[in-house]
């Protein structure tokens, strides 16, 4: 009994990385209607901005804003410069645009910061949190950051303005035009608070991975497995789904026998496809009425 | 998050008219002759990069049919990949049996995968389709890896195996017999696969990827297309994976990557999707661009790799059809 206590405490440390970046697809996928299969390298590189900032001697928190707003206007100008002169493009078009946004950013970040792995300071330490080995003081923290962003996500698009015109526009682009929302630039702020999200997550992830261009692969994907788990329309879902795939993994490691680090990863994605079988639009996604 | 969301009226794949799904007759005869000369004036390693050019050309019309055609979208080709080629590897090496008979045998075994996988599958649409086939293909490297498996698969180390010869004596390097050998097989499929296309099956399948309630509305048997559709594709990945063994000499769980499968994506992409002969153009992409990528800067090579990919797409955001139809434009214009 312990063990299993121990061992869904261990996931849920791991799972608020997955929900952390999960919170970010499901973020871009709200404002775009894409799942952003190049969003994990952006957040690797917002984080190696971080990373570069602190050497040079600029505070914690002091970086920590800095690479927000870099980051955020990093999005916006990828959308500009990239996605909106696609327009129209079919969309397998628009995927083929991430994976080449993929290989051009993780080169990039190679070169300038080569391939050695790096330590990435928390801000939160790393003793251990209540006295329990299993969650240090920063995995706590994570958990912390996840949920207030959550939190703060949820009244942005409850109770702003903007808020709202965001959800319009990628509900109902045409109507939206209609009432006078900008909708081409309610795509460009998605994509700059989704890299904002992304590079917390990037900075919140890297002291537990150790900061490198490919530190992002695996939890990507984990990140993806969460959201659609959670089901893309809720971000709520995501977080949620994101603390199921960390104790989904820890679990199946440990029970299964013959299961070792290798076979992990496609346990967990065979147990989310067995999910979605039952329930094809995730835990907590809506599903969509076609109207023919 | 609204209710309002809920009706999203979407068409995730362009809709392509099947007369258009093809070459002219013209255009193919000028293509196949291309084909059959070229390799008379290359050298042995460009008759090798030419062949892998038609054997992915095979898996990327394979993914065609199964996107283009039916309207599924999957990146799990990969694994279908590696399942001919094991198939073919071991039947090679541990069976004794000749090289091409393996390929039937393997196209079999990844029709009936691909159409187990294809029931599961039935459930899911867009991104959580892709999801699923993306588990797949993550998980197939580790599967063949596994120690039970590995009297036969031959574990991380995986199998060689050996070139076959030129029969009948013929004067003909193993390259150059091998290359001619994937073109025949190449064109049987191209040819196979346009008529299925032609076919009633074929406009069934059309008719799901353009709207599936209608499909269905009309009796159109929506659960039997899409899993056949799945069955085809992977069969016919199973060819190109069997060859492709046979090409590099080698099956090993990591050349069977998810990467695999995204680079056959990106070929789809660039050759046009729907468009059947746009495959080998796509195929050539997957080949040749990297190592252009490459010769150009080692350590950017990733970036200059996505610029051409970039460059590609906003120039010609439906692949290379686009060309064939400005072309054809021009033809139509010249004879009026």
């Amino acid at each position: 009994m312990e063990l299993l206590l121990n061992q869904v405490l261990a996931g849920i440390a791991t799972g608020a990385i997955y929900a952390c970046m999960a919170l970010a697809v499901v973020m871009i996928y709200q404002a775009i209607d894409h799942l952003n299969f190049a969003q994990g390298e952006m957040a690797m590189f917002s984080t190696f901005i971080a990373w570069q900032l602190l050497q040079w001697g600029v505070p914690y928190w002091g970086a920590f804003v800095i690479t927000l707003a870099l980051s955020f206007a990093g999005g916006i100008v990828i959308e500009r410069a990239l996605f909106k002169p696609l327009g129209n493009a079919p969309v397998l078009t628009h995927v083929a645009g991430f994976i080449a946004l993929f290989a051009i950013i993780n080169s990039v970040a190679g070169l300038t910061w080569d391939f050695t792995i790096k330590q990435f300071p928390s801000p939160f330490g790393s003793s251990p949190f209540l006295g329990s080995q299993l969650i240090s003081t920063h995995q706590a923290g994570m958990i912390g950051v996840t949920l207030v962003l959550l939190l703060l996500l949820y009244f942005f698009f409850q109770f702003t303005r903007i808020g709202l015109a965001m959800r319009a526009a990628a509900a109902q682009p045409e109507s939206a035009r209609l009432v006078g929302i900008n909708t081409s630039w309610m795509i460009a702020l998605g994509w700059g608070m989704a890299a904002a999200i992304g590079s917390i997550a990037g900075m919140l992830i890297a002291p537990v991975v150790f900061l490198e261009p490919n530190m992002m692969g695996g939890v990507l994907i984990y990140g993806f497995a969460a959201a659609v788990l959670g089901g893309l329309s809720s971000p709520f879902g995501a977080v949620v789904g994101g603390f199921l795939v960390g104790i989904f993994e820890n679990l199946a490691g440990t029970y299964i026998p013959g299961v070792g680090n290798e076979l992990k990863l496609p346990i967990a994605l065979a147990l989310i496809v067995t999910v979605l079988v039952v329930k094809p639009t995730g835990l907590f996604g809506r599903a969509i009425v076609k109207r023919v | 998050m609204s209710a309002l969301q809920e009706i999203v009226d979407t068409q995730p794949i362009e809709t392509t008219p099947k007369k258009y799904m093809a070459l002219g007759n013209y255009a193919s005869i000028v293509v196949v002759i291309l084909l059959c000369v070229a390799p008379l004036i290359a050298k042995n390693f460009v008759i090798f990069q030419m062949t892998m050019v038609l054997i992915y050309a095979i898996a990327v019309l394979a993914l065609n049919i199964l996107t283009g055609g039916s309207g599924q979208f999957s990146l799990g080709q990969s694994a279908f990949y590696a399942l001919g080629a094991y198939t073919s590897a071991i039947l090679m090496e541990v069976g004794g049996v000749n090289y091409a008979l393996t390929l039937p045998i393997a196209g079999g075994i990844c029709f009936i995968a691909g159409y187990l996988f294809g029931l599961p599958a039935l459930r899911l649409s867009g991104i959580y389709l892709a999801l699923a086939t993306f588990a797949l293909a993550t998980a197939m490297p580790q599967l063949l890896k596994l120690h039970y498996f590995e009297a036969w698969t031959g574990g991380v180390q995986g199998l060689v195996i050996t070139k076959p010869d030129a029969p009948f004596g013929l004067p003909l390097s193993q390259d150059m017999w091998l290359y001619y050998f994937v073109l025949v097989v190449s064109m049987a499929i191209y040819v196979a696969s346009v008529n299925l296309l032609k076919s009633r099956s074929g406009r069934a399948m059309m008719a799901i990827r353009d709207n599936e309630i209608a499909a269905s509305a009309m009796g159109v048997d929506v659960a039997l297309y899409k899993t056949l559709a799945f069955g085809v594709s992977a069969g016919i990945t199973g060819v190109a994976g069997g060859l492709g063994a046979i090409a590099v000499q080698f099956v090993a769980p990591d050349s069977y990557t998810i990467q695999l499968a995204i680079a056959l994506f990106l070929g789809m992409v660039v050759g046009g999707v729907g468009w059947l002969p746009g495959s080998i153009v796509g195929a050539a992409f997957i080949v040749f661009v990297p190592n252009i990528a490459e010769h150009f800067s080692k350590g950017l090579s990733g970036a200059v790799f996505g610029l051409i990919l970039v460059l590609i797409i906003f120039l010609l955001p439906h692949g290379s059809r686009q060309i064939a139809y400005t072309v054809q434009g021009w033809v139509h214009k010249l004879r009026k």
